[in-house]
Formats: C-alpha cells, structure tokens, sequence
C-alpha cells in the first residue's frame, strides 16, 4: 500500500523526467510544479478549480493542478506547457492572436492541445464542452476558438 | 494551498480499506474516504473541512472498473465523469453527469465522489435512481448489494466507515429512450435549477431530479401522475403535489422560477416520449 504519512520526497515523472520533490501529502500538484520545479507555466488562478489556469496534462488528459494532490500524480505522465515544444496548438495561438495579458493562456493551450490529440475531428459542441473548463478575461474567446479549430479538422 | 495537514494512504483492496478506516478512527484522526478528491480539496483549501487521513480508493481494482458483465454495466466508485462519458456505455448517465462542473473537472470528478460528496446536487445519481441501480456498499462486516432505491434518501445513505464500491445497471436500461436535461440561470456551466434524467420502460417514465428540492430525488408517487392518463397539463399539476420537500428558494433562483422551469422542462420531456 502507498503511503504518505508527512513530507517526503517522491519522484514525479514531469515532461519525460522523472523530477524529485519534496511535498506534504496535502500540497497540491500545482504548488510542487511551481514552487518545487519551476514549471510556473501552470498559473494560480482562482485555486478553486473554476478558471482552469493552472491546467496541465496527466497522461494526455487535461486536469487542474489545484485540484490534484501531487501524490495523486506518482506513476503518471504530467506535461506541462513547457513540455510542448512547438505544438501545433501554440502557433496557432500565435497566429491566431488568442492571448492579450497570457496569464489564462498556458491552460488554455494545454486543453486546446489535449483537445486536438484526443479528439483531431471534434464537433462544435465537443469543442464548446472542452474549451467551457477555461475562463479568460482579456480576449472575447473568438481569437482562442479560432486558434483551435485551425488544427482540428473539421 | 489546503489549510489542513493529512496523511495519505493508497490501499490496494477494499478490505484493507475498510479496515484501515477504522485504524485511523480509533487512532482519532477522522479520516475520510479520497476519490476524486475535488471536495475535500476545495473546503480543505478554505478551512470548511478537517481530516487527519485520506483513504484513495484509485487503487482499488473493483474501483475501477468499467465494463458490461453478465448483463450489466458494473462503474466503480473512482471512475472519472469523464471516463464515463468517453465510454457512453450508458448515455442517459453520459447525459445527466455531462454536464456537472466543466469538462475538465470532470476528469477529476468521480462516481462514487460525486454521489456521496457533500454538494447537495450530486447529479451523476439521477440517472441511477432511474434506470433502478444497485450499489455495492462495503464495510469491515463485508459487502452489501443494494438498491439504489433502498439506499438512496436524501444522499447515499452510508454509515461511518462504510465505502461505496461499485454501481450496477441492467443491461437493458442502457439503450431505452431516455432524455437528461440540465437547466441553470445564465450559463451552460453551474448550479441547476432542474436537472433531470428520464427514461421510459414498458411505456411508463421513470425519472429522478435535482436542484428543484435540497437533495436529488425519485418519487413513485409523482411517477404515477405523470404515467397517468389526461393533459400533459394535468398530470404535471398532480405530480407536482408529490414532491418530498419545499422547492429551494436561493440565488440562483426563486421557487417560482424553479416551479416555471421545472413545469416547462415536464412539458418538454412528456412531448419528448409520447408527442403533444
């Protein structure tokens, strides 16, 4: 049986690396991202699950850091938007104009790219669902649509 | 960041779940079972909730499991909304769990931890009560398969220690016609004010509710008018005398509004099934 009983360290595998860190069994992953790896791409937005900025990937699928022990993340695959090296998603960002202050955007990209992945033919309401976990407060979200559907395929 | 310090166990059987819940009862550290965890960690995060333990079920295989056996479909306790949903083994449920929280939560937001969290909505449960569940209950005496019906008052009616399993559905509800409608004030994202999952079996609706009263719900007796001859209007009027408590009055909605909404949304589901 796994346990965690105080702090320790364990080893989380972060964009192909297996990474040490030291955590309580009560921090989140998004503080151990941050704090612990300065991966500070994954944002604290409200902390409470709802603006999805501090979204990254566990094993291809979107989650919120803040909603996730880092222990809960021992033996899976977590990416963050560091982890993406030229994905197709963040040039279409790019291209597309979908970011003004970027605070919201690192999430954002990290759905967008699960999103295209998982899903490379979404329909419109696949695609609302996916892109509804996200808030900005810059962009009037047509920019970040359109960078979306520039690499899906429908 | 959670407020509150705990420590994590991860056991690999239900047994040693159990019984490890009741170590940590008697060692006064008031544990609590970790599914998907988003509850314990939001209330954590702002104080609402203390626990010395958490017990992650994710490790448990029956758990886990997704799957049609002998006729039924079995969803362990820590199956992710989203995991359900990609499946659709079950659309009914696909529909009236789809819509909690937003896609990505769902990713986090299990089964067996929506139905017995503390929200008082818990929709992934509706489709349940409906299509006449079982729910595989264990606790250090063993194992208990019940009713959902039988199980369910109010919330998921479970003593200290006791760790929803598994749920089980027949086989044949999963592809009766059915209709999940999910009503909220302004966006498509939050709390409802009705949400519904029906079906029909042998010309007879069954359907459960939430939002409307404190807690989630199936009534036989509002079954009845509703399956009963006459208008549309009229069975409405008569299945709205069986509702097991007040229609909730709050921000998102008076319980006039809610009565309005919730009138439409029979209408609709009645025009759905049998025509105008």
């Amino acid at each position: 049986m796994l346990q965690m009983l105080g702090k320790g360290v364990i080893d989380l595998t972060v964009n192909g690396e297996l990474r040490s860190v030291l955590a309580k069994p009560s921090d989140t992953l998004l503080t151990v991202l941050r704090t612990q790896l300065g991966l500070t791409g994954a944002k604290p937005g409200c902390e409470n699950g709802d603006c999805g900025a501090c979204t990254v990937l566990i094993d291809g699928w979107p989650i919120k850091a803040c909603l996730t022990l880092a222990i809960e993340a021992l033996g899976h695959e977590i990416t963050t938007v560091e982890g993406l090296k030229d994905a197709p998603v963040q040039t279409a960002f790019i291209e597309q104009w979908g970011f003004q202050c970027g605070y919201c955007t690192s999430g954002f990209i990290m759905v967008c790219h699960a999103l295209a992945l998982i899903h490379p033919d979404a329909t419109n309401e696949v695609l609302a669902d996916w892109l509804q976990s996200n808030l900005c407060r810059c962009t009037s979200y047509e920019e970040i649509e359109r960078a979306v559907r520039s690499i899906i395929t429908t | 960041m959670i407020l509150i310090d705990f420590e994590y166990y991860k056991p690999d059987t239900v047994q040693a779940a159990v019984e490890l819940y009741q170590q940590l009862t008697i060692q006064a550290k008031q544990p609590l079972f970790y599914s998907g965890g988003t509850e314990i960690i939001t209330l954590g995060r702002v104080g609402k909730l203390y626990t010395g333990a958490v017990i992650d079920i994710k490790g448990i295989p029956e758990c886990n499991v997704l799957e049609i056996k002998n006729d039924q479909l079995i969803m362990g306790a820590g199956v992710s909304l989203t995991r359900l949903a990609e499946a659709n083994l079950f659309p009914l449920l696909t529909e009236s769990a789809g819509r909690i929280a937003d896609h990505t939560s769902r990713g986090k937001i299990t089964l067996g931890g929506n139905i017995c969290g503390n929200f008082i909505y818990r929709e992934a449960v509706l489709a349940l009560l409906a299509s006449d569940s079982i729910v595989t209950i264990a606790s250090e005496n063993g194992c208990r398969t019940v009713p959902i019906m039988e199980a369910f008052y109010e919330r998921l009616q479970l003593a200290a220690g006791e760790l929803l399993v598994q749920v089980a559905t027949d086989a044949t509800y999963l592809s009766l016609p059915h209709r999940g409608v999910k009503k909220t004030r302004m966006d498509r994202i939050g709390y409802p004010l009705v949400s519904m999952a029906a079906l029909r079996i042998n010309n007879r609706l069954q359907v459960a509710f939430s939002g409307v009263c404190a807690f989630p719900f199936r009534s036989l007796k509002l079954e009845h008018e509703l399956n009963n001859d006459g208008s549309h209007e009229t069975r409405i009027a008569n299945a709205l005398q069986h509702f097991p408590a007040p229609i909730v009055d709050d921000v998102e909605g008076t319980s006039a509004y809610r009565k309005f909404v919730l009138k439409n949304t029979l209408e609709d589901t009645l025009t759905h099934f049998e025509g105008v």
